[in-house]
């Protein structure tokens, strides 16, 4: 197994998350703001996440080639739902009193954005990065299907040519790597929740 | 001075503030009370523009508060909520400092006031500045939400049942500190509630709502002795007497069923009737039913011989109060005199009634323990 390709599954995994951390704010705050366009984002990331991955890679392998940036497109949508939703839902539930309180304070909606209600609800939606993140790094493994590498291809290859050691390390490196992230992240999600 | 001008409002097709005319002046402590449902926190709320008004306008200092920015006015008005609705992202000092900090005051100024405030509420600056709102118990909670309305100096301050949701200890400690930082600070307040015990306590001036319109605007002493609408009367319950008692008169306390004789009955007759009704004396009138006198058993047994009128017997000279006779002046004659009873007599001096140790007894209960009728 080569270590290039660990290292490219983590670029492959970093980029998306940060792209899907980004997109997934704006909608999920987007979708708390305004009603009408509530229920098309909450729809809409709900039927991405039910196309089959590989297909939605196909799909957009049409337009952007077997390349990187299909998978980091295929990884970005397909994990946009856990972020998205812990979003709205993290605002959305925030004690009435406080966002009375806020707004009875004279603060803009922004201020009430920014101050109160995503620092409120900050440690919902970092479980929902986390979420996101951890399953990245599974869905990332298709990738390899589109020419996007990482350890797609070893297990690809392995499995091709019969190579069980390599298909052992690959998978093991594989879980390793979700476990680490989730419980590094579930360690910062408790020190977030108890204050 | 805030004024409404023939203020409504509607959710959906129910009516709940129906053109409301109030005028609130500057420096007075307003209470709003009523049953559920009435529109008093919609009244309130309509002067930070938290609820819309449909109908009239709202005048603060005589400028149209739709014509200033939301956000703006706001800032200018003091706002404490029954739900606390501290932030709890923020330490105290930092809740303190929340309109402040929004109206672009200096870090020291901010500073400085927290401090102030902190000490006027008896909570140090150095043990609780740097604390989150969930380190401290619900009261000193709410004590910190009413300093967070105070700090940028509002002359206006909007209070939404603050205290409903604490135990009456606390609840009795904090009513008594807005009632004291009220008469320090000259601020106008207007508070909601529908407790009478709190409006009483802390009302310059109690504005009764019910179903959307003022039944009432009075000074709780008004209010209490001349509840206008019977629909005030039942929501203050025993409140109306019990706390009053020094305008009680003699006809709020007097026994009414009293037995009278006619002066020209005989002394037998008027013995058998004391028998029958068990008492020892009996109160006299004439035929124009005035107040002659009373006679005793005694009287007759000493005095009276069989067959005689009682006018001849009847001792004149006994000790009575007037109906309107404050009942404490009534209940000290009675204690000093050391008689058993005094007689009530209304202005055209019939009889009305009689005031015994016992009436005295009721009435002290009733002050005591609330109208068990």
């Amino acid at each position: 197994m080569e270590m290039r390709f660990v290292w490219q599954h983590i670029y492959l995994v970093s980029v998306s998350c940060v792209f899907t951390t980004i997109f997934g704010l704006l909608l999920g705050i987007f979708a708390y703001i305004s009603k009408p366009a509530r229920s098309v984002i909450l729809w809409l990331v709900d039927i991405l996440q039910t196309i089959p991955v590989l297909a939605l890679l196909g799909l957009i392998m049409i337009a952007f080639g077997a390349t990187s940036t299909t998978v980091i497109i295929g990884i970005v949508l397909y994990s946009l739902l856990p972020i998205v939703r812990n979003t709205y839902i993290g605002l959305e539930n925030i004690d009435p009193g406080i966002k009375e309180a806020a707004q009875g304070m004279g603060m803009t909606k922004l201020q009430r954005l920014f101050k109160v209600e995503l620092p409120l609800s900050f440690p919902i939606v970092f479980t929902g990065i986390r979420i996101a993140i951890v399953t990245s790094i599974g869905t990332a493994v298709f990738g390899a299907v589109v020419g996007g590498g990482g350890l797609g291809s070893t297990i690809n290859r392995a499995i091709l040519i019969q190579d069980m050691p390599t298909l052992m390390q690959a998978t093991l490196t594989l879980m390793a790597m979700a476990v680490f992230f989730d419980i590094v992240m579930g360690y910062i999600e408790k020190r977030l929740k108890t204050r | 001075m805030i004024v409404y001008e023939n203020v409504s409002k509607k959710y959906n097709d129910v009516t709940v503030v129906d053109n409301l005319n109030l005028t609130i002046n500057d420096g007075e402590f307003v209470v709003l009370i009523g049953p559920s449902g009435c529109g008093k926190t919609t009244t309130l709320k309509m002067i930070n523009r938290l609820n819309k008004i449909n109908e009239g306008n709202i005048y603060i200092d005589n400028q149209n508060i739709l014509d200033v920015d939301a956000v703006e006015l706001r800032r200018k008005i003091g706002y404490v909520i029954q739900q606390i609705g501290l932030f709890p992202n923020m330490t105290i000092e930092e809740n303190i400092s929340v309109v402040p900090r929004l109206l672009k005051w200096s870090k020291e100024k901010c500073k400085q006031r927290v401090h102030e405030l902190l000490e006027m509420v008896n909570m140090p600056y150095e043990e609780n500045a740097k604390k989150y709102p969930n380190e401290l118990s619900g009261g000193q909670q709410q004590r910190i939400g009413v300093l967070r309305a105070l700090a940028a100096e509002p002359p206006i301050i909007l209070m939404d049942e603050p205290f409903g949701a604490l135990d009456p200890i606390t609840r009795d400690a904090l009513q008594d500190e807005v009632k004291a930082l009220h008469k320090k600070l000259h601020k106008t307040f207007i508070f909601v509630t529908h407790d009478m015990d709190e409006a009483v306590k802390l009302a310059d001036r109690i504005v009764f709502m019910s179903k959307g319109k003022v039944l009432q605007a009075a000074t709780p002493e008004e209010m209490l002795n001349k509840p206008e609408d019977p629909i005030i009367r039942n929501f203050m319950g025993k409140l109306s007497y019990s706390r009053y008692c020094n305008d009680l008169t003699c006809a709020d306390v007097m026994k009414k069923r009293i037995l009278t004789v006619l002066e020209t009955k005989k002394t037998l007759e008027s013995v058998e009737l004391m028998k029958h009704k068990e008492i020892d004396s009996i109160i006299v009138v004439d035929h124009e039913d005035k107040f002659k006198g009373i006679v005793t058993i005694q009287n007759i047994r000493e005095h009276g011989k069989a067959g005689e009128t009682i006018s001849r017997i009847t001792e004149s000279n006994v000790d009575t109060v007037s109906v309107s006779t404050n009942a404490k002046d009534a209940f000290d004659k009675l204690i000093e005199t050391n008689v058993d009873y005094l007689v009530v007599l209304n202005p055209d001096k019939t009889a009305a009634g009689i005031i015994t140790r016992t009436s005295m007894t009721k009435a002290l209960a009733s002050v005591v323990w609330g109208d068990a009728e």
